[in-house]
């Protein structure tokens, strides 16, 4: 391999013993084989609540009407000519890939958000040299969850780098790269993994560019695989948006669908700050509409989903379509319920949750981090200082409660559903 | 002395000049000699006055810490042909990762003193620019230890993306060094440094000053091993050095960036120095460790040890007097612009907290504008 690695047998011999079964990086393999996958896909279908994705297209469609205009992705026919110069791609197995290199397709295209994903890091890929991915797993494997599968065949190992098993050595040596010049994409493969790292992201990255007065930035992505509703053992469903969300420096953001994963991914690659992307593992792998062409809204802005008028439900990444079955639950017993999805935790865009609650007095706001010091906190604070004359009722939270994450079967009990946000709706409408 | 498993020991150290000044290679320094060609009595005499410049500042910064002007000051002293040996051994395009303690690296690559003083008076979180040419690749301090050793390496990794390793060209190839402490040796962060470095075999010299004592701690605390052999079990080679020895660690030095340039990959260095006076001066290391133990030190001090070789090579009083006076003059000029530092504008606290603009920033820098300016100020 034309990786950067060294050609001493030694390197070579301690890599071939990493890959026996019994290594110790078992707990990071990934949770599912693909049969596994597919199975939690049915499962995440047929529960009730966690799935209107027919309907949530449906809104997707009809929001237009609230896009912004916004920066075009630059066309990457200048970055064609670049290539050979980073690095010789191996055999290209792009022909094999399932997504396109390029958008030269259809305009509309329906796929699960980890080809989204993918196909918004291989548009980011091509379009800026400087642009590498790394993490552990994310070459021939292409991640556990494979949302960078062919990636590294099709840009070489220069591009896509696997790393040694070691959040901290990942994130830290990912801000090196970014004083060189480079803009890393660093893949977390779980939630709970991340803190082994934590110290440099809020510790160094976040604060980088603040401690050189401006004259280093630190464009690194860090993408972290987000929330519940998988069934997976400890440490793999956590939402800890809220530690991030405390830290100067940093930008969230979380989407909720296919064509914002595949719009904010590479938005967030295009920033000159560092970005904290969650991605819902939920939402991995239901397929939704992808507009290559049209950007829907920026980056940080949040968005209406569906319109209202008896209270507002905000939430955001695995929350959001839960919330949609909540209110077409509530639309059947005659209420109206308006849901933003907040797509962006930091910083929040509050004009439309402002807007909304002007309109509707009531706000409910869900997620399913635990509730005490969260970002539903940050939410519910926030409208009460800027919107107290429009509300009826207080602001409540819908959240995880103040426990660590229950083993798997009892997820269910722990991750808010459509009933528990419709019981604080009829606590909101009680007042 | 107190007999410690890394005191200096020529038979495995790396030690061209003995405590008392005199040329006398011991058996590892062989293959280290040719270095020594690329220096004239010119670089010597550079090594010299690098040397008692920062001591000069480092007393001075020790002064203006007591008279209430800096926070904190951090002393170098003792350290300095650690120091000044590595960093002269540097190409202009390669690029410096200190840790906090660096101050004379700094200067060689092109800081000005005053920049450290503004970071321990509480003016600045940085101090200087380290992409500003004249700067030379001296990266920002890092508190948090050992932190910036993974940033080194990641920025060495890039250095090789770059293609700008073993090219055969003395003007284009690069590397990285990362300083570190022994106490830095402990931290996770080192270690996934290293792991980084042997994986990517990044153009990298790891630099380490073993200066015997983490604050209050020894460095048999941290380490029942001698340090210089941490890294080989991550593939990485390490060789030990008399850390008060400005030549031996210039030639060290020389040659590892050379192999690092080259496309030989990360090596590491144990530089066997001392912290003279405290960890900072908020420390007292009286109550830690024994008079005896400094005074050990005191006699293999770099400057003395230095300035002995240069006696011998027939270097006259005057080079001495000339030295000590400019030392004194930019003590005094770093003194008198410290004093003159300024507070920084209360807004400022609001810049570069991000790259691209930001609501929330530009809320909260408008609030606090309205709130002064409700005492009636001019804001």
């Amino acid at each position: 391999m034309s990786d950067l690695r060294g050609e001493t047998g030694y390197v070579e011999a301690e890599l071939v013993e990493d890959e026996t079964p019994d290594g110790d990086s078992a707990v990071h393999d990934e949770p599912f084989d693909d049969t596994q996958a597919i199975d939690v896909v049915e499962i995440v279908e047929s529960e009730p609540g966690s799935l209107v994705l027919e309907e949530h297209v449906a809104e997707q469609e009809w929001t237009r009407e609230f896009v912004v205009e916004d920066e075009t992705v630059p066309e990457q026919a200048a970055a064609i000519d670049t290539e050979s110069e980073v690095g010789e791609p191996q055999e290209s197995r792009a022909a094999e890939a399932e997504t396109p290199a390029e958008p030269t397709g259809p305009r509309i295209q329906s796929m699960p958000m980890v080809k989204a994903l993918n196909a918004g890091l291989r548009r980011a890929l091509a379009a800026d040299p400087k642009v590498l991915l790394m993490g552990e797993d994310i070459g021939p494997l292409g991640g556990v969850f494979r949302v960078t599968e062919g990636l590294q065949a099709e840009f070489g190992a220069k591009r896509v780098l696997d790393t040694p098993l070691a959040e901290a050595g990942i994130i830290g040596s990912a801000i090196g790269l970014a004083m060189r010049g480079y803009r890393p994409v660093v893949e977390i493969q779980f939630n709970g993994f991340v803190f082994p790292g934590f110290d440099q992201i809020t510790t160094q990255l976040a604060k980088l560019t603040n401690r050189h007065s401006g004259a280093v930035s630190m464009p690194v992505v860090i993408r972290i695989p987000h929330g519940g509703h998988i069934g997976a053992v400890e440490h793999h469903q956590e939402a800890p948006e809220a530690y991030f969300a405390h830290t100067a420096g940093l930008r969230i953001v979380a989407p909720s669908t296919p064509n914002d994963a595949y719009w904010m991914i590479q938005e967030a690659i295009a920033s000159d700050d560092p970005v904290i992307f969650f991605e819902p593992m939920s939402r991995y792998w239901p397929k939704g509409d992808v507009d290559t062409e049209e950007n829907p809204v920026p980056l940080h802005a949040s968005r209406v989903v569906r319109t209202g008028t008896d209270a507002t439900i905000v939430a955001w990444a695995g929350m959001v379509p839960v919330a949609l079955r909540a209110a077409e639950v509530a639309a059947e017993e005659g209420r109206s319920l308006e849901v933003v999805d907040l797509r962006s935790l930091a910083p929040i865009d509050y004009a439309p949750v402002l807007q909304s609650v002007q309109k509707t007095g009531r706000l409910i706001v869900a997620q399913e981090a635990p509730g005490t010091v969260s970002v539903a906190s940050e939410v519910a604070a926030v409208v009460a200082e800027k919107a107290f004359y429009s509300l009826e009722s207080p602001v409540l939270r819908v959240a995880g409660f103040d426990t660590p994450f229950p083993p798997a079967k009892l997820e269910g009990v722990y991750l808010p559903d459509a009933d528990r946000i419709l019981e604080a709706v009829d606590r909101a409408l009680a007042y | 002395m107190v007999a410690t498993n890394d005191t200096p020991r020529p038979a495995n150290t790396v030690q061209l000049l003995t405590a008392d000044g005199r040329f006398q290679p011991s058996d590892p320094a062989g293959e280290y000699l040719p270095y020594l060609e690329r220096l004239g009595e010119e670089d010597y005499r550079t090594f010299y006055r690098d040397m008692v410049r920062v001591r000069a500042v480092d007393n001075e910064g020790a002064n203006l810490q007591r008279q209430g002007q800096l926070g904190l000051w951090v002393p170098s002293r003792g350290q300095e042909g650690a120091q000044v040996g590595s960093a002269r051994a540097a190409k202009p395009q390669d690029n410096l990762f200190p840790s906090y303690r660096e101050h004379v690296v700094g200067m060689i690559r092109g800081i000005d003193p005053v920049g450290i003083m503004g970071l321990l008076r509480g003016t600045t979180h940085g101090g200087w620019d380290p992409t500003d040419p004249a700067i030379q690749g001296f990266h920002l301090y890092t508190l948090v230890i050992g932190s910036h050793t993974l940033h080194a390496t990641g920025y060495a990794m890039g250095v090789k993306l770059d293609g700008k390793v073993g090219t055969g060209d003395p003007d284009v190839d690069e590397a990285v060094i990362a300083y570190f402490g022994d106490g830095a040796t402990s931290q996770g962060d080192v270690s996934e440094a290293f792991v980084f470095a042997a994986s990517y075999q990044t153009p990298q010299v790891f630099f380490l000053q073993n200066n015997h004592w983490a604050i209050s701690v020894p460095v048999k605390t941290q380490s029942r091993t001698p340090l210089y052999l941490r890294s080989s079990g991550f593939g990485i080679p390490g060789v030990q050095l008399d850390g008060n020895d400005v030549l031996a660690a210039y030639a060290v030095t020389a040659k590892h960036l050379d192999d690092a340039r080259n496309g030989e990959g990360p090596s590491m260095i144990e530089a066997l120095t001392y912290r003279m006076g405290a960890h900072t001066s908020s420390d007292d290391p009286t109550k830690y460790r024994t008079d005896d133990e400094v005074a050990y030190w005191a006699e293999r001090d770099p400057i003395l040890r230095f300035r002995a070789f240069l006696e011998n090579q027939g270097v006259g009083q005057a080079f001495f007097d000339t030295a000590e006076e400019e030392a004194a003059d930019l003590a005094a000029d770093v003194r008198r612009r410290t004093l003159a530092l300024e507070v920084p504008p209360i807004e400022s606290m609001f810049d570069n907290v991000y790259s691209e603009p930001h609501p929330v920033m530009d809320e909260q820098r408008r609030w606090l504008q309205e709130y002064e300016a409700s005492f009636g100020g001019d804001a």
